[in-house]
């Protein structure tokens, strides 16, 4: 009797959870049904018609992923996001994790205060650099290049990475790098040896952390390689689909998915890992 | 421990030349550029910013950056609490957290094309429209893209759609380390649900929530592509972001442009001193 009525208790609570949780997925899954439909039905029927009708096969395709992926090229944009993105978080990490144990490990004047400016830095509206970086950039004459993006985005991940891994490196015990240097260690071996196989975790946090940021940066991209189809990434693409697409807008959905997929991909194989570099990443109380 | 002088500046050196060149030169730059002209060339003064602060266009700028300040702010730090407290009570939690998290993998460009569906004018497309001329069949569907008395606060509702999972996850992991004694002796005590929210969880998570609130309040000085993507800033939904975009890449006006940035590093930087101290605090701790 007891039992029942704590279920019935609990009732309203599942209730509002089972709302909630319904109504956050249902924008993304109305696109993903539309993505494979047909212009026809798309235009004429809303999505969620198809809890009414599922086999009624006339309205599904894959129509709209071919015809986005080669009349579109979306297929050369996801590989110019690829290209983008690799190289623009393998770098940032890599030059961060030697700062991060300098700050983390070493004795040198003014390191605190140079510390204190990198988390300053975490905050500065990217917008503050776009003139002077751009005029660089064109004077170097990389404006429209992957080399311009992959520096900018170096640049620009730094303070956050810095920050993420010294605070991680901060947390290791301090006898564990002392041993090692009074065995004979050289700073360089204890950061190979200790240092980065300890911070796996985090750097795999930061790893997804810069990933995600990049794959879906629209406005540095925006910025510093333009729209020409040769070198724009996704975001670029798509958001350039939405206002030229005209009589076409049936295509938008499956451009969206396609520009997607990758991080989604990534989300659920490594959501442990993106929650903990987000716990991270906030500056803790 | 052997000393060398020299090897923090080795470690450190390449992150702090790279900070300089892409951060602190550029934004010490911007501020000079703010006084030239168009093409920073001419000395103008104050001239970009009397022009910040007295076009129509800025002004619907600010405006809507405040409107997205307070609900934006609001509705995703006090909604991410409420579902991290609710969910904290089922078992289907993660399954529950994953969907709600799911937007912040997504792009804005992504996200935006989602909505751009839900806010759809035609019923048989757009999701809203459908309930809307369902429940009320005399009513006319509603432009919510493109009629300027909701349009803002359509792109609202896609930003917190977007981000209040970002809040949940933080403040979840807060309200697990409320230590379930407190908790259980006061239920003991006779105090019910809602006095355990407010008495015991919310100041136990005080510090936390300052934290998220100050992330979504960067997020919102910031905020660019939902309003690219979406509507491009018209129907009365520009913000101060979009307008520095406009002024460097279609109006060409490098000068208007730094001094918009300038506005916004302005209005970010008690966040950032805020941030600074919080860290200090947090060292001195160690």
């Amino acid at each position: 009797m007891n039992k029942i009525k704590k279920l019935l208790g609990r009732f309203p609570l599942h209730i509002v959870v089972i709302t909630i949780a319904l109504v956050w997925m249902t924008p993304s899954l109305g696109v993903l049904v539309n993505s494979f439909r047909t212009p026809q039905a798309m235009k004429t029927s809303g999505w969620w018609m198809m809890f009414v009708n599922p086999f009624d096969f006339t309205q599904w395709t894959l129509e709209n992923y071919a015809t986005v992926l080669t009349a579109q090229d979306l297929a050369i944009s996801f590989r110019n996001s690829l290209l983008i993105t690799i190289p623009a978080t393998v770098l940032p990490i890599l030059i961060a994790a030697f700062a991060a144990y300098a700050f983390a490990w070493m004795e040198f004047p003014g390191r605190q205060i140079l510390f204190s400016i990198v988390v300053g830095l975490l905050v500065v509206p990217l917008q503050m650099t776009f003139v002077p970086v751009y005029t660089l950039f064109n004077r170097l004459g990389i404006t429209g290049t992957f080399i311009a993006i992959w520096a900018a985005h170096t640049g620009y991940g730094l303070p956050f990475a810095v920050y993420l891994l010294r605070n991680f490196l901060g947390t290791l015990p301090k006898d564990l790098f002392e041993s090692a240097w009074l065995d004979g260690a050289s700073y360089w071996t204890a950061f190979w040896r200790l240092a980065v196989p300890l911070s796996v975790p985090s750097l795999a946090s930061l790893a997804i952390f810069q990933f995600l940021w990049v794959w879906n940066d629209l406005l540095v991209a925006l910025i510093y390689l333009g729209g020409t189809r040769r070198v724009a990434p996704l975001t670029v693409r798509v958001a350039n689909l939405v206002n030229s697409l005209g009589a076409d807008w049936h295509l938008l959905p499956a451009a969206a998915f396609i520009s997607m997929a990758l991080p989604l991909v990534v989300f659920f194989s490594m959501q442990r890992y993106f929650v903990r570099g987000i716990l991270a990443g906030s500056v803790k109380g | 421990m052997r000393r060398v002088r020299y090897l923090p500046w080795l470690y450190a050196g390449p992150t702090l030349l790279l900070l300089i060149l892409f951060l602190v030169y550029p934004s010490l730059d911007t501020v000079r550029l703010s006084l030239l002209g168009p093409n920073s060339e001419t000395f103008v003064a104050l001239e970009n910013y009397k022009y910040a602060f007295t076009t129509n266009e800025m002004w619907t700028a600010f405006r809507n950056n405040a409107v997205w300040l307070i609900l934006f702010t609001v509705v995703t730090v006090a909604g991410g609490l409420i579902i991290a407290v609710l969910l904290d009570r089922v078992k289907y939690e993660p399954v529950a957290k994953s969907l709600i998290f799911l937007p912040q993998a997504i792009s804005f460009v992504g996200a935006g094309v989602i909505w751009k569906f839900v806010y759809d004018y035609n019923p048989n497309v757009g999701l809203l429209n459908a309930i809307l001329t369902g429940l009320f069949p005399n009513a006319d569907p509603v432009g919510w893209l493109v009629n300027s008395n909701v349009a803002t606060y359509a792109l609202i509702t896609t930003g917190i759609w977007m981000w209040t999972g970002f809040a949940m996850v933080i403040l979840s992991a807060a309200v697990k380390d409320v230590p379930q004694e407190i908790m259980e002796s006061a239920r003991i005590d006779g105090a019910n649900e809602w006095q355990l929210f407010w008495r015991i969880t919310v100041p136990y998570i005080g510090s936390t929530i300052a934290v998220v609130t100050t992330t979504m309040i960067i997020n919102v000085l910031k905020v660019f592509d939902l309003v690219y993507v979406m509507t491009a800033g018209r129907y009365q939904t520009n913000v101060i972001a979009n307008q520095m975009y406009k002024e460097l890449y279609i109006n060409r006006q490098n000068g208007r442009a730094s001094a918009i940035s300038v506005i916004l590093l302005v209005a970010i930087i008690p966040v950032m001193l805020f941030n600074i101290r919080r860290f200090q605090e947090q060292e001195a701790m160690r």
